[in-house]
């Protein structure tokens, strides 16, 4: 098994795998509580799917590097998405549902309509669940995927304090004068951009398994906001890394594995959490 | 000078009044409360006092050294923070961050603030306690102390004591006047007009738009 492991160890694309899977765990967890708190979960599953359609586009456009296109789409619509939430004449998840099954057809017409290759399943197949893209990973990718994620990092351990204050009560940080709509601005582009790296890892179905498992898994067990964040922070790292070395030696889909060992690691602080009262 | 007036105000929500011809003054120092019944539109008020939604019409103005973003702010209990993990300390620290400016971290004063009111309401030992797993009334103790930590002038109280039992309903009471007795202005909304008699001495009423002085 060690030999075998090693052995890995000696291709790049299996180093890139590991540090790229790592970084992406450890952004995708750092905003699960809040937008777990918020209620901004289902703004996440909206956008993994116009993440798909995006990445549906530049696939068709034989982008080579697709990140070009499927981020500054992500973006815009996360933007838009938290608008439509404030205005209370659209009812905020219709318009999300409606968004999101409609990025998810058009995405699915478009790579049949223009096939890149000659299998359009196996490519669809990819993109949902990601199955092995992550070992496929570029030069390129993997320094795109570093340096977003420091950039997610940073933003959010400077903005730790208003994160946290935003989230926890947003009419009393309006209240003192704090800018409420700057900051859920800045948490729906870095909740964008997570979107488009975790698509990477596992696929645009299972992104906000990644998002919110570690969340869960820390509020079960923990109760102050910094532990729950470290928790998950370092909780999601360790299942990123034990989900690819799993997928690596058994020859499971990189995606799955991992949301697998998140959703036992769930179940394993759910328990603790019930024990201890 | 007053460090609150409101002028032919009208709150309410999109084009919708709830209330209007609102006309009041308050001094520094004042306790001053307001009454009303469910749903006559105190929070409505309240919300724009703190500039969370604009007036309908007519204004308000701030003086005296009062700015908008230095009044503390005890919200009526809302149910989205009840599942929050955060400990007391954090929540009350957090208090300090229209103090943060343009800085990221809090510093040791912020810090030493709010252990200080954190000792002032008498919650040392609940200090590295979760929120969501105190009562009710530790719970309002913990807010009042966040408020205390954004403003040195004005308190603005919905319904502090909504939900208390009688004797922690008079604690809640004693600890906003020695506020007050502490130079705070207060202001606040309450159902419970036997209390307020005792302690406010302004009443403004919004169902007859008048304000009584009880001391
Ligand atoms: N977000 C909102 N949008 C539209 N109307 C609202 C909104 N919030 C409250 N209202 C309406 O405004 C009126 C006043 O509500 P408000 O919350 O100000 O009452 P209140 O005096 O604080 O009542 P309570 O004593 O129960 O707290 C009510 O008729 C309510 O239905
Ligand atoms: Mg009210």
């Amino acid at each position: 098994m060690l030999d075998k492991l090693i052995m890995y160890m000696g291709f790049p694309f299996v180093r890139y795998a590991l540090i790229v899977g790592v970084l992406i765990a450890l952004c995708s967890s750092l905003l699960g509580v809040t937008l777990v708190l918020k209620r901004y979960s289902y703004i996440g599953d909206g956008l993994s799917h116009v993440a798909f359609g995006a990445l549906s586009i530049a696939t068709v456009l034989n982008l080579t590097n697709k990140m070009i296109i499927v981020l500054p789409l992500t973006i815009i619509f996360a933007i838009l998405l938290l608008r439509k939430g404030q205005n209370t004449k659209i009812k905020g998840d219709a318009a999300i549902a409606m968004l999101s099954v409609g990025a998810l057809a058009f995405g699915y017409m478009l790579m049949n309509l223009f096939p890149s290759s000659s299998n359009v399943a196996g490519d669809v197949c990819t993109t949902l669940f990601g199955s092995t893209s992550i070992l496929t990973l570029t030069q390129l990718d993997v320094w795109i995927c570093g340096i977003l994620s420091v950039v997610v990092i940073a933003i959010f351990i400077l903005f730790y304090n208003k994160i946290f204050a935003v989230t926890f009560d947003e009419n009393f940080a309006n209240a003192v004068g704090t800018n409420v709509n700057l900051y859920n601005l800045l948490i729906a582009t870095v909740i964008a951009i997570i979107i488009v790296l975790a698509m990477n890892l596992v696929g645009s179905l299972l992104i906000s398994a990644l998002v919110i498992f570690p969340a869960l898994s820390a509020m079960s067990v923990f109760k102050s906001f910094k532990k729950v964040t470290i928790f998950s922070a370092v909780s999601s790292m360790i299942c990123a890394l034990f989900g690819i070395l799993i997928s690596i030696l058994v020859g499971t889909p990189v995606g799955s594995t991992i949301v697998t060992v998140d959703v036992l690691l769930f179940g394993v602080c759910y328990l603790i959490g019930r024990i201890r009262g | 000078m007053a460090v609150l007036t409101a002028k032919e105000l009208a709150v309410g929500y999109e084009n919708q009044s709830v209330l209007e011809n609102i006309n009041f003054e308050i001094n520094a120092g004042d306790y001053f409360c307001i009454v009303g019944e469910n749903g006559s539109g105190k929070t409505t008020l309240m919300k724009t006092i703190l500039g969370l939604q604009a007036p309908m019409s007519g204004s308000i103005s701030f003086g005296d050294g009062l700015e908008n973003n230095e009044i503390g702010y005890l919200p009526q209990q809302s149910v989205v923070q009840r599942d929050f993990p955060a400990s007391v300390y954090e929540i009350v620290l957090s208090g300090c961050q229209n103090s943060l400016g343009k800085g990221f971290f809090y510093s040791a004063e912020h810090k030493k603030l709010a252990m200080a009111n954190i000792k002032r309401l008498g919650i040392e030992k609940l200090k590295n306690r979760c929120y969501r797993e105190l009562s009710g009334g530790q719970q309002q103790r913990v807010l009042l102390a966040r408020a205390l930590c954004a403003t040195k002038n004005a308190l603005l109280l919905d319904e502090p004591v909504a939900g208390l039992d009688p004797q922690v309903t008079t604690e809640m009471y004693e600890l906003i006047k020695q506020l007050n007795d502490d130079g705070l202005t207060i202001i606040m909304i309450s159902h419970d007009i036997q209390n307020v008699k005792a302690y406010a001495n302004k009443i403004y009423d919004v169902n007859t738009k008048e304000v009584r002085n009880v001391r």
